[in-house]
């Protein structure tokens, strides 16, 4: 895996080499094997390489035989091999073994619809050179990340936006309606990035850039539109699910480098590591993190499961002290702000698997989305349970159950669990009912924004544009698909995958591989009913069904455990040891008026609150994570600071005024 | 136990609320307003809410009394507070 980058000047203008080469240095510890470049008038393709199928062929950027099509390619297809296969059938030769090769042969054939056949995870470009047409594409989950924007009458694309930063037109400011969406939805809508004028290229799209007119296009998208099999049984649902999952595992162990596999201590990886393990035949390398912090350690689970599969385990253990030292890296790496602290340890586990030797690592994610893991769902289920005899007593009691390991809410009372938990009247027939408390708690955050930052955003309603956005067949879906539409296209690409996933990774130039994210295994589950994901209060009952004895019984009956780590703890000890120097420069009265982001006097309350270590809630930790990961954003992109590179700036003028 | 008026205390309870909740900003709220409905307190903001009392008003309360009715405006607060502190304990 690596990172890619590209300008293609829309007047014509030539592709400038100390830019391109600027752009691809950016991306080094994306692809640490090798760089390359490819210039072809306005057209300019770069590529940072980190090797792992035909390590000694698939040099990027890659043409094809008459040099007429030329890609830089992040990511992998799963399926090339079978690809390949049949191009060869229709006369295709192939000079290298890489699946590189593979996608411009594809393309020759079928043009922007090759994607259609395509299994994996992507970011790729394809200059068309006869038709001087440039194709962009990204995988259909956003797996692999991909950002463009124009400037000067260029095209900028990059798999970070480091990379766009290198161009001198592009200036980097803070996005407020990003910012607003964060401080709402934990991450933002597609394609709206932190950066003002950046976007991504949103999940299953592609892009198409001809005669200086750039067009997106929709080539996939998720749907719960198919009606239930109700003769089926749940024997028959289980036994395909098993079958996708090894199909989808056996064919993302192709590299031709080792591949090892994340224990999480739950059921999603393990699933995956024991059958990886089923397909390789030996002995398999797993690795964890273990937390000193006992609230959020799995480690005896994560032991559990390895033992079970005989795999060489290694874990990483992280301290609370070890996230406030990473933090900042890692905002380097997300660049957006975030309300975890949960993607620093994954930071270090990236560190451990490099140093292991190892390239590619599987994981579980998506299980959660697409099976039916999450309290999310199980808290819809019982907030509409209430909603339909308001006036119950007993039924708010069965929300204790959802949150066994907050204990604050263990110890409410059946009144106030009845008070947290209402329901106005409406909320029940609005498309975001599974989300409304949460993104209501999250958004009470912006009470911490400076006046200015709120006029600014008086008149924007985050849920309205999300609303506007929601397919239109939506309203006819079940509840729980709704639920589940919700989390998989806005947090799993917009947080899991990438701040969590791919930037956690990447910057220690680790891929991830995620069987669960299959678009095969995707569309099964759309056609699964829901009382199969989540059976009363069962949460991925298929998943365990399917699993049966490949995982620990310990691990598949065990209370589900959300992956969390310290938050406002990690940077405010309770025993009052030293607090990482950082803290007091970009958190000081002073900096946050100069930022302008944040009201200085609340932030210093909540400050004073986190020292006291008396930040105990949910909206708490939020803030101070939301607020330190604002301030350190503003602190490497707005003053360059930690940049070893030509872009660093003057301070202030880093929020972008609102414009829709 | 020294006394405390009611309006002395409403001040009291107010001004916690908008500290650690608010953090400073007196968003308005009037004494009978619910503090869930207004979205000023979630639930562990109730168990921060119990510390505060406790602590403050050298008072102990119990799990059946921990319901909104006691709990959640300022005034009703107030009352629960002050009624706590007359009771012989």
């Amino acid at each position: 895996m690596c990172g890619i980058c590209g300008i293609l000047g829309l007047e014509g203008r030539p592709a400038d080499p100390i830019l391109l080469k600027g752009m691809v240095s950016q991306l080094r510890h994306r692809g640490p094997d090798g760089r390359g470049m490819h210039r072809d008038g306005a057209l300019g393709l770069g590529h940072a390489r980190l090797s792992i199928i035909d390590v000694a062929g698939g040099y990027q950027p890659m043409s094809n035989r008459d040099g007429s099509l030329w890609i830089t390619f992040n990511g992998e297809i799963f399926n090339y091999v079978e690809l390949r296969e049949e191009l060869e059938t229709r006369g295709h030769r192939f000079a290298t073994k890489s699946d590189t090769e593979v996608i411009l042969h594809l393309y020759q054939e079928h043009g922007k619809d090759c994607v259609q056949a395509m299994n994996g995870q992507w970011a790729l470009a394809i200059w068309d050179r006869r038709e001087r047409t440039l194709f962009l594409s990204r995988d259909r989950l956003g797996i692999r990340p991909l950002f463009y924007t124009t400037a000067d009458e260029t095209l900028l694309f990059a798999s970070e936006i480091k990379a766009l930063l290198a161009h001198p037109a592009v200036t980097p400011q803070l996005d407020l309606i990003g910012l607003d969406q964060i401080f709402t939805f934990w991450c933002m809508l597609p394609p709206r990035t932190a950066f003002r004028g950046i976007q991504e290229l949103p999940p299953g799209h592609s892009m198409t850039v001809r005669n200086g007119a750039i067009k997106l296009e929709r080539y996939w998208r998720l749907a719960y539109d198919g009606e239930p099999d109700a003769a089926r049984s749940e024997e028959s649902y289980a036994e395909e699910l098993r079958d996708l999952l090894l199909d989808a595992t056996r064919i993302r162990l192709r590299a031709d480098v080792p591949v090892g596999a994340y224990l999480s201590g739950g059921i999603d990886s393990a699933v995956i590591a024991s059958m990886a393990r089923e397909c390789v035949g030996g002995r398999l390398k797993t690795f964890s993190v273990a937390f000193a912090d006992p609230e959020h350690d799995e480690s005896p689970y994560q032991q559990e499961a390895a033992e079970w599969l005989q795999t060489e385990h290694h874990s990483v253990l992280c301290a609370n002290a070890d996230i406030a030292l990473e933090f900042p890296e890692m905002i380097r790496h997300t660049e957006t702000p975030i309300l975890r602290t949960a993607p620093a340890p994954l930071f270090r586990l990236s560190r451990l698997v490099r140093e292991q030797g190892y390239k590619v690592v599987l994981t579980g994610e998506g299980a959660d989305e697409f099976l039916g893991g999450y309290d999310i769902f199980k808290e819809a289920k019982i907030r509409r349970f209430c909603a339909t005899f308001p006036e119950s007593r007993r039924r708010p009691l069965l929300l204790k159950r959802l949150y066994p390991y907050l204990s604050g809410l263990q110890s409410q009372s059946p009144a106030y669990l009845q008070a947290f938990f209402r329901m106005r009247p409406g909320d029940v027939n609005s498309p975001f009912f599974s989300h409304l408390p949460r993104w209501e708690l999250t958004a009470q955050l912006k009470m911490f924004f400076s006046r200015d930052v709120r006029e600014e955003l008086s008149s924007y309603n985050a849920l309205a544009e999300f609303a506007a956005s929601l397919p239109s067949s939506y309203g006819s879906w079940h509840p729980f698909h709704q639920a589940q539409y919700l989390e998989a296209t806005c947090l799993l690409p917009g947080y899991i995958l990438s701040s969590q996933g791919d930037r956690a990774a990447m910057a220690h130039s680790v891929e991830g591989r995620f069987p669960f994210l299959d678009h095969r295994v995707v569309e099964f589950t759309t056609r699964v009913p829901p009382h199969l994901k989540m059976k009363a209060l069962k949460e991925k009952y298929l998943l365990k069904k399917a699993a049966g004895e490949r995982i620990p019984p310990a691990v598949r009956d065990r209370p589900k455990q959300p992956y969390r780590a310290p938050d406002a703890a990690s940077f405010f000890p309770p025993g009052g040891e030293t607090q990482p120097e950082y803290l007091q420069e970009v958190l000081s009265p002073g900096r946050i008026r100069q930022d302008g982001i944040f009201d200085a006097g609340g932030v210093e309350k909540l400050l004073e609150k986190a020292r006291r270590g008396r930040t105990i809630g949910v909206k708490d930790n939020q803030a101070v994570v939301g607020i330190l990961s604002a301030q350190l954003w503003m602190h490497h992109f707005m003053r360059g600071v930690n940049h070893a590179d030509d872009y660093s700036r003057g301070h202030g003028q880093g929020i972008a005024p609102v414009r829709r | 136990m020294p006394t405390i008026t009611a309006g002395d205390m409403a001040k009291e309870l107010r001004q916690f609320v908008v500290d650690n909740f608010l953090f400073g900003r007196d968003r308005p709220f009037s004494d009978e307003d619910s503090l869930i409905e207004n979205g000023l307190i979630d639930s562990t903001g109730v168990l921060e809410l119990i510390a505060f009392l406790e602590e403050k008003y050298a008072i102990r309360i119990e799990q059946a009394e921990m319901i909104p009715d006691n709990l959640d405006s300022i005034h009703n607060l107030s009352d629960f507070v002050r009624g706590k502190r007359q009771a012989p304990a």
